[in-house]
């Protein structure tokens, strides 16, 4: 029943598209209650990714097998996932940003295609890969955020565009890679290009007619940040008057980084939306001097005006490329014996922080990795990491490779999303366990041009052999509770159910199924590419499905094989390196996964 | 190893060549001076010995991993969208490289961007190519930075 009222809604929402304001938001915050579909990227406004659907549980998914398959007919990275409503499901490919309607009730049959032409010239200016983290739904509306940084508002019924508007330009470096955002009548895109000096910005459109209705930048005055100087706060304290040109050098900030690429998060009761700012630009740190506020932070602005709330920089001056725009996990959970309303962040720079999302009050900032060694531990006072001296790559100065440095620039865990189970109370947390060494030299900056100075070489944790792990965090007392070793980086969003059951992708291609409860390993399949891609679920005729996206890249397929390399065996180590194209290649699959009848 | 070193370095081609790289031809230097006095030219476009190189192939090392790194992967390893160009080397001469990297290339949707604004890559030409050509040969060995790479200049 519930399924019918979703796709009655849906057909609703089609038919009167232009009903206005009120109804979207109405819209998705019921409809993301309903475990039947998967509405949204992250499944829900919290980023949870959790769904309460339980047919498939810790005890059948060994079970679990083959539904159906679908080739998106695209190489290269599958990042994002496909979002299912009613009868419909929408996937997405990497650029060239093909987008499909599959029919649901016919076997997958293709309902709609839709294909955007766009200038091959933005290829070479996407750093790590032609990815795309999925579309978005509101209004009727399907929202495709293209690589060339336009937004596209199609029918969900008959993949006509309705709508487009440019984000950005790519002759700059401006990109589009992250999956669009629907908060009541705007719908929010950012904008990729940290290491081509972009300055980034998260931009909000009306969900009708595509007109801009506001843009927070990252860095800049106070009147393209957004930012009072009084009432927005860092750490409970004002920020003051153009803090966000304060702390750079000239007008460095012009081309300051701070991307947006990665995920949003809103909750309607406090009306803010939350997501993490990127990289200061160019990764020779010596060439910025100063925080270089507001790159490496989380952003709460408020949904209607953009206007920030507060915000928290978690890596003043980066010195290693650890853009904070991983995911923000909204959570109310009891944290140090008080309720909370809690934000739940796990950074590239290897600190899980739990925050008060109401004022951004930090609670717990604990290494999730106990390999990550470039700062001894966050001050809680004034939040500032401190840095060891030894892995600090503006201390050693221009022209020096400091070794040894963990986590890498890829960080403890990049863009793919973790996992929030209410009922366990627990974190599920894809991460790499990878170190690096990094040197960095003088750059100059030309507009579309690469700005990123620094060279660096990747490789397993000391005295590891694997490149990843699954964990289990709490968030509370900042600790893992279990850890799954994997030979390779996890590069895939996870996911938890109300079955006792998690699940995510490796890079070599399994699906993986966990027990929620202790780790152990349940079922495991293997795709034909390495997974990348973020697994959803959702009910159709009664009937649990599981879904992910194959199709290795992205930054992962491509380091990985530089990855596996024993640094420190010289000319002895040529060729003795274990590949990742050993494990698999490249092609993009969808494959959706059942229990036997 | 002195500063002032006689060994040739035809005599560490032949170590090298006899050890791993049998039947690839080293590109040295003739001149007998040591990597500090090296200056390239396009048929020996780097220095290589004893683990050192001159300071143009280190800087194209350098250059490399900011500029190129992201498509053609570490080390000239190649991606899953830009050629391997330690492959690219065995048909690609100076002059060519040249051309690809200042003209661009298009491919369906291969596409090299042209560098030819580019500060960072076009000044050092000559330091990419020697860097990547002593990749091709085998002189520098893997994608992590050689620990014997100079700090001079």
């Amino acid at each position: 029943m519930r399924l019918k009222t979703t796709a009655a809604a849906a057909m609703a929402a089609i038919a009167f598209g232009s009903s206005g304001t009120a109804f979207a938001n109405a819209e998705l915050l019921k409809m993301q209650e309903n475990p039947n579909d998967w509405v949204m990227q992250n499944g829900d406004y919290a980023s949870t990714r959790y769904s309460k659907l339980n047919q498939i549980n810790a005890d059948n998914v060994k079970d679990l097998k083959v539904a159906w398959t679908f080739s998106t007919g695209v190489l290269r990275g599958h990042e994002g996932g496909p979002l299912v409503i009613g009868d419909v499901m929408y996937i997405h490919a990497p650029f060239p940003n093909t987008v499909f309607a599959l029919d649901l009730k016919n076997e997958g049959k293709i309902l709609w295609k839709y294909e955007p032409r766009q200038d091959t010239s933005v290829i070479p200016v996407m750093c790590c890969d032609t990815v795309n983290r999925g579309v978005a739904y509101g209004d009727g509306k399907i929202f495709l955020y293209q690589a060339d940084a336009t937004l596209v508002a199609l029918d969900a019924k008959s993949g006509e565009k309705v709508w487009s508007v440019s984000n950005g330009d790519p002759k700059k470096g401006e990109t589009g890679t992250s999956a669009p955002m629907v908060v009541k009548d705007k719908v929010y895109v950012g904008i990729s290009g940290g290491e081509f000096g972009v300055r980034g910005h998260l931009t909000a459109y009306n969900i009708k007619d595509g007109k801009q209705a506001w843009r927070g930048y990252s860095m800049g005055p106070d009147s393209d940040t957004l930012m009072d100087p009084q009432k927005t706060t860092h750490l409970g304290k004002p920020v003051g008057k153009d803090s966000g040109t304060a702390t750079w050098e000239g007008d460095q900030w012009k081309i300051g980084g701070g991307t947006t690429w990665g995920w949003y998060s809103y909750d309607p009761d406090l009306n803010l939306v939350y997501y993490g700012s990127g990289n200061p630009s160019t990764w020779n740190p010596v060439q910025r001097p100063g925080d270089n506020r507001w790159s490496m932070t989380i952003w709460a602005r408020d949904a209607d005006t953009g206007m920030a709330k507060w915000v928290y920089q978690m890596t003043p001056h980066d010195e290693w490329d650890y853009d904070g725009i991983n995911e923000m996990i909204l959570v109310d959970k009891e944290i140090g014996g008080k309720m909370r309303k809690a934000l739940v962040h796990f950074d590239r720079n290897g600190f899980a922080y739990t925050m008060d999302r109401e004022n951004g009050e930090l609670l717990v900032a604990e290494k999730y990795d106990p390999a990550v060694n470039w700062a001894t531990h966050v001050d809680m006072e004034t939040g500032r990491p401190q840095v060891v001296a030894k892995y600090s790559t503006h201390q050693n100065g221009e022209d020096v490779n400091s070794t040894g440095i963990c986590p890498a620039a890829l960080g403890t865990k990049d863009q793919q999303p973790a996992s929030y189970s209410p009922k366990t109370g627990v974190f599920y947390v894809p991460t790499n366990h990878v170190c690096m060494d990094y040197e960095p030299f003088q750059v100059s900056y030309t507009a579309g041009q690469p700005y990123v100075g620094a060279t660096l070489s990747m490789y397993p944790a000391p005295g590891g052999d694997h490149l990843g792990n699954f964990i289990a965090w709490d968030a509370d007392k900042g600790k893992i509770l279990w850890s799954n070793p994997e030979q390779f980086s996890v590069w895939s969003g996870a996911l938890s159910t109300a079955g006792d059951v998690v699940f995510y992708g490796t890079l070599e291609g399994y699906l993986k199924a966990v027990d929620a409860n202790t780790g152990k390993e349940l079922y495991k399949f293997k795709t034909p590419s390495g997974i990348i891609g973020n697994v959803n679920t959702y009910m159709h005729n009664g009937k649990q499905y599981i879904a992910v996206l194959s199709g290795l890249g992205g930054w992962a397929g491509i380091g990985m094989a530089a990855g596996l390399e024993d640094p420190t065996a010289g000319l002895g180590a040529v060729g003795a390196y274990a590949s990742l194209s050993e494990y698999t290649q490249l092609g993009g699959q969808l494959t959706v996964f059942e229990l036997p009848d | 190893m002195g500063l002032e070193s006689s060994i040739k370095h035809v005599a560490a081609a032949a170590i090298i060549g006899g050890s791993l790289f049998a039947g690839s031809s080293l590109a040295v230097s003739d001149s007998d001076g040591d990597y500090r006095e090296f200056t390239f030219n396009a048929d020996t476009p780097y220095f290589f010995q004893d683990g050192k190189v001159d300071f143009g192939t280190y800087n194209g090392f350098r250059r490399y991993h900011s500029e190129c790194h992201v498509c053609h992967g570490p080390a000239g390893l190649g991606s899953s969208y830009a050629p391997a160009l330690i492959k690219s080397m065995d048909v690609m001469d100076f002059a060519k490289f040249v051309d690809v990297v200042v003209r661009g290339k298009q491919d369906g949707t291969l596409v090299m961007p042209s560098f030819a604004d580019n500060m960072n890559v076009l000044p050092y030409l000559d330091d990419i190519y020697a860097y990547l050509k002593a990749r091709a040969d085998g002189a520098i060995p893997g994608a992590t930075r050689p620990a014997k790479f100079p700090k001079v200049k």
